[in-house]
């Protein structure tokens, strides 16, 4: 499979990201600069996480109108799937491909630190390898995660199955205590409609092997390669 | 012209030291020129005061690629043609006077140190200090400067994975704010802060110049400023703009990694701006310079030649290119969305000649300038050591037994012992994907990226020890520092330092400053860790007392395979838990400079003490040890002693401990005595069960000359027993998070 890695002036996990897809997955990656136009040899597309543009303004609002946001737009809406981690889903919410924004931690503080998130929703090859109810342990980094959108929306993110990961605790229980910046119902990731665009806070990039910590991570690669080759055959 | 009082206080050079310029000019200097001088023969610049003293520390090494001061970093070999960069800096008197952006400018100006080497940074650490969180000030200054760390590094995209933080009221508004930053190279990509080759082109790369920061080498760090000037000084502070400096890493490190032939130096330009990166560069590459200034990219209009060459704009770095290639290295920046701007052009003269539209403004002799009068001064012991020293802590009552578990629970809520997780996990600490040992154990361990290597990097000093005895303080230091990076398995192999002092102008001061420097150099010299590079920093007083002298330990360790490492906390439940060193016995003398003699007793007095030939061999054990796979953890035993160090292993392993119940001794020294050199080990259960680790353990401290302890067993049942103390875990744990949420 091969994943576009967009690098926008200020991204950071785009060498994690290419060093769990490539070295460790052994799938084909590339790292793109934001002033490239053409996605058409890939079959997926990662936005990182970093601070785009410094996140001056706010989150993802420059990067959402950098030269490469236009195809990712039309990739997005031709149905091939897209996946916006902490910084590239603050970038997804302002290029309005995903509803909702991220604002500030609750705590007003940046958090480094692991979380458990269970999977919920679904469909969307980002997670249907995922079985419901299996909960991820995965790092967040970020100081703006708290997921925010009306209760209209919120309800009907639910209703419709796009709410696919929750804060949780290690036991998969979705409690107050075990939410790590505010967000609204412990939301921690969604997905589109059609389901190919995914949007999380949490870092899969981070959790791709034992040595550094943990590899749950790569269930959702592997999920997203899984449901390609499935496409092919 | 004779210059007045007035002006030279402004550069901070006094009446001798300017009739010295004169005399060696030949001349009056102009005003350009005065400011350049001043700010070149300060001492944050010039070292004027701790130079002959630095050269008493060791610093070759077979490893060491770089000779020490030379470069903006100092490289260690650490095998596959790979080498790390290291170096740690001060920034602390711009944290005392705007802390969130002293702070954050303090990690940009580090990280540029080792990205000029043609290093990609790897790891940052902050060693922090300041006066008691009870004092709304201090509390200020310390949420202002974790913020301003987290808001620039996190930006950067570089992990920020340990160091530490203390309070005392000897810090109070006077904060040590030492930012450490670690890169990795492949030796022949790296690159050195030189101007060679005439007609090569100076390119000045990245933020426009504007009036910030302009006398912050000259004025802020180089001499004592009472607190009243601090309002009128702020604008001396710069202001950080990581968004840029992560673009300018990412430039450099491309330039120096693809095309090192492009260009033959690399400088940032930190204190004393333009100035002091020209001229080095000169210095190193024995050339001169000309300048000229109006091609220089300016913030902001009406700008002097004289705040041109001094301003202290930040995520500025100098590329001294080749002039066959000035078009690819412009083309790369501007690909980075980077300004690149030709300010100038290398010549075979000796002089750095600053012109303004074809008008000569400044002349200065490279020679002078980086050949500043150097001060040997004449220390006196302070008088009240004597005093301090003489203590006896047995004359105190011991602690009575029933008192022994609210004591323990006192001790790991003080700030200086509970954990700091409320710091770190507003740090990154995790990005690169390379962080195996993360913050809040003795060190950190971290792949080196495309290897199977590890380097384990801490930072320490337990200030209150300099202060009590400057020269075995100075010692403990680095063996502190070192018995961290023993503790993840590493073998400890070189040493950065920077040196918190008073002003050295004071005999007192002056004394305690030498009297460290040789405690360290013995240090280095006994456990060969040789210091590659460092930073002193001077003049930190508030109220006419200085801090307590701090001379922060950087240190770095390698581990042969990464995946080979140990942490602090207990890994498993019927671990045997053993104590190598000094055994379970203390003299009370152990209690002298201890957290818990001021804590319990409010006393800061006794008489550390250090065997360096025990240290290094303790080390030796534990490395052996792990190298034969004994071990399952292994835990400095430092402030607060063995009690705060079992019950951490307890707390941050999530594993009781029943431990021995009969203490021999004076009870408060055998749970909370300091003696250096221990630490706590776990052997493996399997290697226990099949019965030979502990006997194994005890052969090689037999044969190495170090005591080995049994204390106990690690247990399922989360609960701490040890000597009369018997208390559940988490009621350990709660209080060790004290200051979760300061």
């Amino acid at each position: 499979m091969r994943f576009a890695i967009v690098r926008f002036p200020g991204t950071w996990s785009d060498r994690d990201t290419y060093h769990v897809l490539h070295d460790i997955l052994g799938q084909q990656a590339e790292i793109l600069w934001h002033r490239e136009t053409d996605l058409a040899r890939f079959d997926a597309v990662v936005l990182p996480g970093g601070f785009s543009y410094g996140d001056y303004l706010r989150c993802g609002a420059i990067a959402r109108f950098s030269p490469i946001m236009e195809a990712v737009t039309a990739f997005a809406e031709a149905g091939k799937p897209v996946i916006g981690i902490c910084n590239g889903f603050q970038v997804l919410c302002e290029s309005h491909l995903l509803p909702g924004a991220l604002v500030r931690n609750a705590s007003l503080q940046f958090r480094c630190e692991w979380v458990y998130l269970r999977r919920e929703g679904g469909p969307s090859p980002w997670v249907d390898a995922i079985p419901q109810g299996a909960v991820l342990r995965i790092p967040i980094s970020h100081g703006e995660g708290n997921y925010y959108a009306d209760p209209e929306t919120l309800d009907r993110l639910e209703a419709s199955g796009l709410v696919v990961f929750r804060y949780c605790d290690a036991a998969g229980n979705v409690t107050p205590e075990a939410n790590p910046n505010g967000s609204a119902r412990n939301i921690a990731g969604i997905i589109n409609a059609r389901g190919n665009v995914l949007g999380m806070m949490p870092h899969p990039e981070r959790a791709g092997e034992p040595l550094v910590g943990g590899d749950d991570g790569n269930r959702i690669w592997e999920s997203v390669i899984r449901s390609a080759l499935a496409a092919v055959s | 012209m004779p210059v007045d009082q007035a002006a030279l206080d402004a550069v901070a050079l006094s009446r001798e030291e300017y009739d010295l310029l004169v005399q060696r000019l030949g001349r009056e200097p102009n005003e350009v020129e005065l400011g350049m001088f001043g700010s070149l023969w300060s001492e944050h610049c010039g070292y004027k005061n701790s130079k002959p003293l630095l050269r008493l520390l060791p610093s070759s090494g077979e490893r060491i690629l770089t000779k020490v001061g030379a470069e903006n970093a100092g490289a260690i070999d650490i095998g596959d043609g790979r080498c790390v960069v290291m170096k740690i800096e001060s920034h602390n008197h711009p944290s005392a006077i705007e802390p969130y952006q002293g702070a954050a400018t303090g990690v940009g100006g580090i990280v540029r140190d080792i990205f000029a080497m043609g290093a990609y940074p790897v790891a940052i650490l902050d060693s922090l200090r300041f006066g008691p969180l009870d004092n709304p000030q201090d509390r200020y200054l310390f949420h202002g400067v974790v913020a301003g760390i987290g808001g620039y590094g996190n930006c950067l995209g570089i992990p920020t994975v340990g160091g530490e933080v203390f309070f005392a009221p000897a810090y109070a508004g006077t904060p040590l704010v030492n930012a450490m930053c670690v890169g990795i190279a492949e030796i022949d990509k790296l690159l050195s802060a030189r101007a060679q080759g005439e007609g090569n082109v100076l390119l000045l790369v990245g933020a426009d110049t504007g009036r910030d920061g302009i006398h912050g080498a000259s004025g802020l760090a180089s001499r004592t400023d009472p607190e009243a000037r601090f309002e009128e000084m702020r604008p001396a502070v710069q202001v950080g703009n990581p968004f840029l400096e992560k673009l300018l890493m990412e430039a450099c490190y491309e330039l120096a990694s693809q095309h090192r032939d492009w260009v033959v130096g690399l400088q940032d330009l930190g204190a004393a701006g333009l100035t002091s990166s020209v001229v080095e560069c000169c210095a190193k590459g024995g050339s001169g310079a000309i300048l000229d200034l109006e091609n220089v990219p300016r913030r902001e209009q009406g700008m002097t030649p004289y705040e041109v060459m001094l301003s202290e704009s930040q995520e500025r770095m100098l590329v001294i290119a080749k002039k066959e290639h000035v078009a690819e290295v412009t083309a790369l920046f501007e690909r980075w969305e980077l300004h690149c701007a030709p300010i100038g052009v290398v010549t075979a003269g000796r002089d750095v000649v600053v012109r303004e539209h074809g008008v000569e403004v400044a002349r200065v002799p490279v020679d002078i300038a980086t050949d500043p009068p150097q001060y040997r001064r004449d220390g006196v012991r302070p008088a009240e050591l004597a005093e301090l020293n003489a203590f006896d802590p047995g004359t105190l009552p011991d602690l009575a037994p029933a008192d022994a578990a609210p004591a323990l629970l006192r001790m790991l809520a003080r700030p200086n012992i509970a954990s700091k997780r409320g710091v770190f996990r507003q740090y990154d600490h995790q990005v690169l994907a390379n962080t195996v040992v993360p913050p809040g154990g003795d060190a950190a361990v971290l792949r080196v990226p495309g290897t199977t290597r590890g380097i384990a990097v801490s930072t320490d000093c337990n200030a209150r020890l300099v202060y009590l005895d400057p020269y075995t303080g100075g010692a403990i230091a680095v063996a502190e520092a070192a018995r961290n990076v023993v503790c993840t398995g590493a073998a400890p192999v070189a040493v950065t330092d920077c040196l918190n002092f008073g002003n050295p102008e004071r005999p007192d001061v002056y004394y305690t400053l030498e009297q460290a420097i040789r405690g360290i150099a013995e240090a280095c010299l006994q456990l060969g860790t040789p210091v590659v590079s460092g930073n002193v920093s001077l003049y930190n007083e508030a109220g006419g007392r200085p801090v307590y002298p701090t001379p922060i330990i950087g240190m770095l360790g390698l581990l042969e395979d990464v995946s080979h490492h140990l942490r602090a906390g207990f890994e498993g439940p019927d671990c045997q838990v053993v104590l190598l060193g000094a055994g379970l016995e203390q003299p009370a003398a152990a209690l002298g400079g201890s957290e818990y003699l001021e804590a319990e007793h409010g006393r800061v007095a006794g008489m550390p003490a250090i065997d360096l030939a025990l240290e290094q061999r303790l080390h030796q054990l534990v490395l052996r040890a792990h190298a034969e796979g004994l071990l399952l953890s292994a835990h400095d035993c430092s402030e607060g002693g063995l009690a705060v160090a079992l019950a951490e292993g307890c707390i941050l392993g999530g594993w009781g401990l029943d431990g021995v119940r009969d203490l021999p001794g004076r009870l408060d020294a055998a749970l909370f005595g300091e003696a250096q050199s221990r630490i706590v080990v776990t052997i493996a259960a399997d290697v226990f069960r099949q019965g030979g680790g502990l006997a194994r353990l005890r052969d090689l401290g037999e044969e190495l000359g170090v005591p080995v302890t049994f204390l106990g067993r690690t247990t399922r049942e989360p609960r701490f027993r040890f000597g009369p103390v018997d208390l559940p875990v988490d009621e350990l744990r709660r209080a060790y998070e004290a200051l979760l949420d300061a």
